[in-house]
Parts: C-alpha cells; structure tokens; sequence
C-alpha cells in the first residue's frame, strides 16, 4: 500500500519561493520568537510570507503572535488564514488548548497531511517553526520537502552547541542547505560559538543579545515589533541577502 | 473540499506510477478510505472524476472503508471508534488531521491518550492495474 499523500507535497509548495526551517539543537534557545519575528521582518520588507508552526506538540508561536478568532478556509483543502499578514498555519486551529500527545509515526503523520492538504498559494518565503534535535520532524522536513533551507538557533551555552554540532554534520550529510547560524540570548562577549561555527564551515549570521523586554511583548505584536530582539532580527537581515536570496 | 486535496494526492501518485511502468491506460485503481478521517465518499468520488486525465479516461476507482481501531499502548486494549458517536467540534478536528484525536480521546478501558491508530486512519493507495 502506498501513502498518496507524499507525493503531492512538493507540488502544494511548489508555489513558494523559499522555504527557511527555523531549528535548533535544544529547547529554550528563542526558536519560536526568532521564527516569528524573522517572519514578520520579512512581511515588513513587502515580501508574502507564511508562518508554520511543526511544533506540534508544543506549539508557542501562535502565542508569541496572539493568533485567535481566525480559522483555516477549507477550499481544495485548507486555505491558512492572514494573522498580522502572514499565512499563518498550527495544529492548534485543531487541538485549541488540548495537550497533544503524540508519538513519533503520528508526528510524521500530522506533518505529511499539513503540508498535502495546505493550500499556501503564492509566497516568496514559508519560514518553519521545528521542534528541537534530531527527530522525526527534523528527519521528515529533509525527506518532504525538496528545496527547504535550514537557520539553526543557538546560545552562547556549549550545551546548546554540542548538539547544533551535531544538527550541523547530520543536515551537511544529508546534502541540506544550511543559511547559517544565529546566536541568541548572549550576555557576554564571548566568540566561542562564532568560532566554533565558523569550524564547521557554516556562516555565522549574528547575535542576538539577551532581551529582558521580550516577555513582556508575548501576544503583543506591536509591542513586539519594538523589541531589541526583533530589530536585530532586522539588522541580521539586511547584513545577510543571502537569507532572502532565492 | 479537504478531499479534493487528498483525492487529487491519489491521482498524482497513480500518474507518477502510470509514468514509471510505462503505462498508457489504468484500468482499476483500488483506494481505502479509513473511517476516523469521515472523508465524503460522494466528494472524493466527484474531486477524483474532475482530476481525470486522458491516461485515466476508463479507470475504475473502486473505494473501500476502513473501519478504525485503536489500541491503547499502556492497558492493550484493542477497540473499534464509532465516529458517529463524536461531538462535532472533535468531528471536524479529526477530520482534516485524524492525529489530534489524541487531544480528545481516551481509552475506554484505562484512560490513557497513549494509544496506536491500527487501522481507519486516512487515504491509501492499495492496489493499481494499468497496461502499456
């Protein structure tokens, strides 16, 4: 028996000029906030962007981006609809507030029916919120999703890059495209990971200093849009055209 | 129309077969719809004839139902979902992504969310006959 499904997932993206999967080593190093903000960034630059969530059993970026009252159009599948103008897709129109848990077949399932029963249209960026490590999601978006480049977060903490190394040498074996990486939450001067990025012959992005003022920007766009954090997010941005490059 | 996206999922992969092998005509395409999705079979069956293309100008689609059965990983037991027997709300999220049933089901016997989808879980290609 085969799984049609598969098969038409590249032709549901085949509208989309780049897609970036925002990944990282370890939980807790700001991947959602820099998924979301990096997809806001490039909707303020005048591109169409798209925001999915693959986090699916610990979603946030909908929270981060206060995503309510809206719902997905079901029109020859699923029409994601515009949050704060992004196209923005969660398993959470579907779970709500329900704890979800799910074992790694049933991620791989909840992630091959979103991207063959997604409608996105015409973007020219789809940015990817993934769960942290090595795992089936990170495994599938490599197998699915043909063109898709990787951006990896991580923290001045050599915790955090142990295992960024290790998502680094597992995405160049595999032949997939990495960006670059970003360091966040840095509270100190320190090139340990800037050097050690460098090693791998990965171009390191930038740095995003420790941001006290972010939590309090959670559900509040507005407020978020003004976070040192998302400014940096900006200035890596315009340091970086090989980011929108595509 | 959700299943006009999958139903056009079926049709991709029986051209890609078709192209594979070679094949001018399919002659019977064979497809299990599994219940805990509740896809429309009149809409499937309707998406699938508005997705014909020459090559699949005289295919047979025939459509089967799977019933769905689950089995819970922590007490081993095996049931049967009635999906008539759901509310709507948890209907409808199962519907497009049949996995977020375990954010509103429970095993029966034990309680437990941790439970395998057996059978009855979405659309399969189960067998395709063609000739060159």
């Amino acid at each position: 028996m085969s799984d049609p499904r598969v098969n038409i997932i590249n032709e549901r993206l085949s509208g989309i000029g780049k897609v970036i999967a925002v990944c990282r080593g370890k939980g807790g190093v700001g991947k959602s906030f820099f998924a979301s903000t990096l997809a806001l960034s490039l909707s303020k630059l005048g591109y169409k962007v798209g925001l999915l969530d693959i986090d699916f059993t610990s979603p946030s970026t909908h929270v981060i981006l206060n995503v309510e009252d809206v719902s997905p159009k079901e029109e020859k599948g699923i029409i994601p609809p515009l949050a704060h103008d992004l196209r923005y897709m969660s398993i959470t129109y579907y779970t709500g507030d329900r704890p979800t848990p799910l074992r790694g077949i049933d991620v791989s399932n909840v992630l091959i029916e979103l991207l063959a029963i997604t409608q996105w249209g015409t973007l020219d960026f789809l940015v990817l919120d993934l769960p942290p490590g090595l795992g089936d999601v990170t495994l599938d978006t490599i197998r699915l999703i043909k063109a898709v480049t990787f951006l990896i977060i991580t923290t001045p903490s050599k915790i955090a890059f142990e295992t960024v190394r290790k998502l680094i040498q597992l995405l160049t074996e595999q032949h997939a495209t990495i960006i670059g990486v970003v360091e966040n939450m840095k509270m100190r001067d320190s090139t340990i990971i800037q050097e050690q990025v460098k090693e791998q012959n990965i171009s390191f992005l930038g740095e995003i200093a420790f941001d006290p003022d972010l939590e309090d920007a959670i559900g509040d766009v507005d407020k978020l849009r003004t976070t040192k954090f998302m400014n940096t997010v900006e200035e890596i941005l315009s340091k970086h055209p090989e980011i929108t490059k595509h | 129309m959700h299943e006009w996206a999958l139903a056009q999922a079926v049709v991709s992969t029986v051209l890609k077969i078709a192209e594979r092998d070679g094949w001018r005509k399919v002659f019977e395409v064979r497809i299990q719809i599994g219940e805990l999705q509740q896809i429309d079979h009149e809409i499937f069956d309707f998406s699938l004839s508005l997705l014909r293309t020459p090559i699949l100008e005289k295919t047979t689609f025939h459509i089967d139902s799977v019933p769905a059965e689950l089995h819970c990983r922590v007490c081993e037991h095996t049931w049967e979902l009635i999906t008539d027997d759901l509310d709507d709300e948890v209907s409808e999220a199962i519907h497009f992504i049949p996995e977020v049933a375990h954010s509103y089901l429970k095993c029966p016997k034990c309680g437990s969310p941790d439970f395998e989808i057996m059978k009855g879980r979405g659309v399969w290609l189960a067998s395709i006959q063609g000739e060159k």
